[in-house]
């Protein structure tokens, strides 16, 4: 008896995978978007960057073109593996680390600060049906969690102690989203087979899309334009 | 109105309580230009200590504009409550005393409450108790006129509406609430500043004597409805402002390289991907836009009727009359004001820049308004509107604001 469950279970992990694999591909700059600014900082905050420059991180891209930053998702999908694990941002020398986030809704989204400073968290969605929040988080505060119901792009978080102070999460009402990393790489995970259409939305340089075919596994690559 | 010692620092009151709200305004104006209207999550604590109490090394960023404000607000609801005492007189003392009753009886009760902090119950409780014994000392004055007591109480519920709007729009985390605590400032200068001008002895003179020529009913009636179009532009630029969208329109005197800007999805994406701003505003919408525009042209419209004015006055009155001469003052703020205004947009709404413009508006609204108040006191006609009635004659009962 024992020995049939666990050849049951092999199976449907098999039968799983099988059906299920991921989609990759990496983003590309084109062209020279308008060059960074430097945030004002107030001192307490400069201090914290020891010396470095806080600049916008509008185009986030490395050396080989690679833009990070960008939201990646399977539009008009349904399900995916919902996701209880928080998304977490962390403040940090009065920046949020990252800049751009994904979740699904109801997940948790948690803030940390790491500053030896208070922040207020306040996030300002835009969709009806999702809530704005204003907390206060002082010095080694308890990181907060904060969560969306419904689906919205670049939802804002801010901080109005530190007004240059944003992060954004994209809240999807499913589990096929990711965000590219430093190299403009990223990895939608655990896609069944079929047809999709991928779209890649850069909040500065704007969206594109593809239709694509998952048969195990897909990758696709795009290149947005700096505007 | 007896001319005593009293009354004439009743009057020096008077004005300092106009010029305390004038700055409170001006801080208000740093917060909104700033961003900083949520940079204090509660009310009325502050990171949940008590207003007074909240340490001054926590005063930093976003917080140092939006506390400065909240304690410039309690200096002025402070004032109002002084003034309005004073003006009432004696029978204010059972107010007072009341007043204070109750408050003692709030601390009383929250010190049952594990919640409250111990420096918010002894701040009640203090209060309350502080209350108590000044109103069997103070006041014990006659009231300075039934008329004028009055507006010192509507002075007094003002005040406490505008502090109660400015805590729910922290609170209720409502961004629409601040173009109302906004506009309801500038009508509560006016009326800080109405009592102050008629609390001086300037005014009872100028009660006493009949000009030689009273300003016709129809120039009376342009200067109210040119100060109703101020305040009507100040309501309109508290809205734009508390959209905290930035500017919704870059540029002048074009608007987004048009006469009049396009408002379609897809140029409304571009001007929102174009904004290289480190502020990172809200998203700009095609409303937006047209209240930015219908701003621009409410400033051509006030710009015409305040000129308007100043030559009808001119023409009726002579230039050099005193009404004539407070009328070319009040062109001259009307030009620095649309050139703020201008100022406003090519600095990209820099923050001293557009508080510049939030105070001379202000200025501008209290001038109008000073000046419709003045001449219809000097046409013996304390409501310049049709719907007062006839014309009385000088020095009637009931003409005595
Ligand atoms: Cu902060």
């Amino acid at each position: 008896m024992k020995s049939l469950i666990l050849t049951l279970t092999a199976v449907a992990i098999v039968a799983g995978s099988a059906s299920a694999g991921d989609v990759t591909g990496k983003i590309t700059l084109k062209g020279t978007p308008a060059p960074e600014k430097e945030i004002p900082v107030d001192p307490t905050c400069g201090k914290l960057q020891a010396g470095k420059k806080v600049m916008t991180r509008f185009y986030v891209s490395d050396a080989t073109g690679g833009l990070a930053d960008c939201v990646v998702y399977l539009e008009g999908a349904k399900g995916g593996a919902a996701s209880d694990k928080a998304v977490v941002i962390d403040q940090k020398g009065c920046e949020y680390l990252p800049y751009i986030n994904s979740a699904q809704t109801g997940q948790p989204i948690r803030v940390l600060n790491s500053d030896p400073l208070m922040h207020n968290v306040h996030p300002t969605p835009a969709v009806d049906g999702n809530k704005e929040d204003n907390k206060a988080q002082m010095a080694g505060g308890k990181p907060l969690d904060f969560a969306f119901t419904k689906a919205e792009k670049f939802l804002r978080f801010k901080c109005d102690v530190h007004p240059w102070m944003f992060a954004y999460v994209s809240v999807f009402d499913h589990g096929f989203h990711a965000v590219t990393g430093k190299d403009g790489s990223f990895k939608i995970t655990g896609v069944p087979d079929g047809k999709y259409k991928l779209v890649v939305e850069h909040r500065k340089g704007g969206k594109v899309e593809k239709e694509i075919e998952v048969k195990g596994s897909a990758k696709a690559d795009f290149t947005i334009e700096a505007k | 109105m007896p001319q005593t010692a009293e009354h004439l620092w009743l009057h020096r009151f008077a004005v300092l309580t106009a010029l305390a709200t004038l700055l409170l305004i001006g801080i208000g104006g740093l917060v909104t230009s700033h961003g900083a209207g949520m940079a204090v999550p509660d009310w009325p604590n502050s990171y949940g200590y008590n207003m007074f109490t909240f340490p001054v090394s926590m005063w930093v960023g976003g917080i140092l504009y939006e506390h400065s404000h909240r304690l410039a607000g309690s200096v002025v609801g402070f004032m109002t409550l002084v003034l309005a005492l004073w003006m009432n007189g004696r029978p204010a003392a059972k107010w007072l005393r009341w007043g204070s009753v109750v408050v003692l009886a709030l601390g009383l009760v929250a010190s049952t409450s594990a919640k409250v902090k111990l420096d918010n119950v002894l701040f009640l409780v203090g209060t309350g108790v502080a209350g108590f014994g000044i109103s069997f000392v103070w006041p014990r004055h006659e009231a300075v006129s039934p008329r004028l007591a009055r507006f010192g109480l509507l002075a007094l519920v003002l005040v406490i509406v505008q502090g109660v709007l400015g805590g729910l729009r922290v609170t209720a985390l409502a961004d629409w609430l601040g173009i109302f605590h906004g506009t309801l400032a500038q009508c509560f200068l006016v009326l800080m500043c109405a009592i102050a001008l008629v609390t001086s002895d300037w005014w009872a003179r100028l009660k006493a004597e009949s000009p030689p020529v009273a300003v016709p009913a129809k120039v009376r009636r342009f200067l109210l409805i040119t100060t109703l179009l101020i305040l009507g532009q100040l309501a309109l630029g508290a809205s734009m402002r508390h959209q905290h969208a930035g500017l919704a329109v870059p540029d002048f005197p074009l608007a987004h390289g048009k006469v009049w800007p396009a408002t379609d999805t897809i140029s409304l994406e571009t001007y929102n991907r174009s904004r290289n701003d480190h502020r990172e505003f809200k998203p700009i919408t095609a409303r937006q836009i047209h209240l930015h525009m219908a701003h621009r042209i409410g400033a051509l419209v006030v710009f015409g009727h305040v000129l308007g004015c100043l030559l009808k006055l001119r023409r009726t009155m002579g230039a050099a009359h005193p009404v004539a001469k407070a009328a070319g003052v009040w062109f001259g703020l009307i030009c620095v004001q649309f050139g703020l205004g201008i100022w406003t947009v090519l600095s990209n709404k820099a923050a001293d820049i557009a508080t510049l413009h939030v105070l001379v508006g202000a200025a501008s609204l209290v001038t109008g308004a000073l000046l419709t108040l003045l001449t219809a006191a000097w046409s013996g006609h304390s409501c310049p509107l049709p719907a007062c009635g006839q014309e009385r004659p000088p020095h009637a009962p009931g003409a005595g604001l």
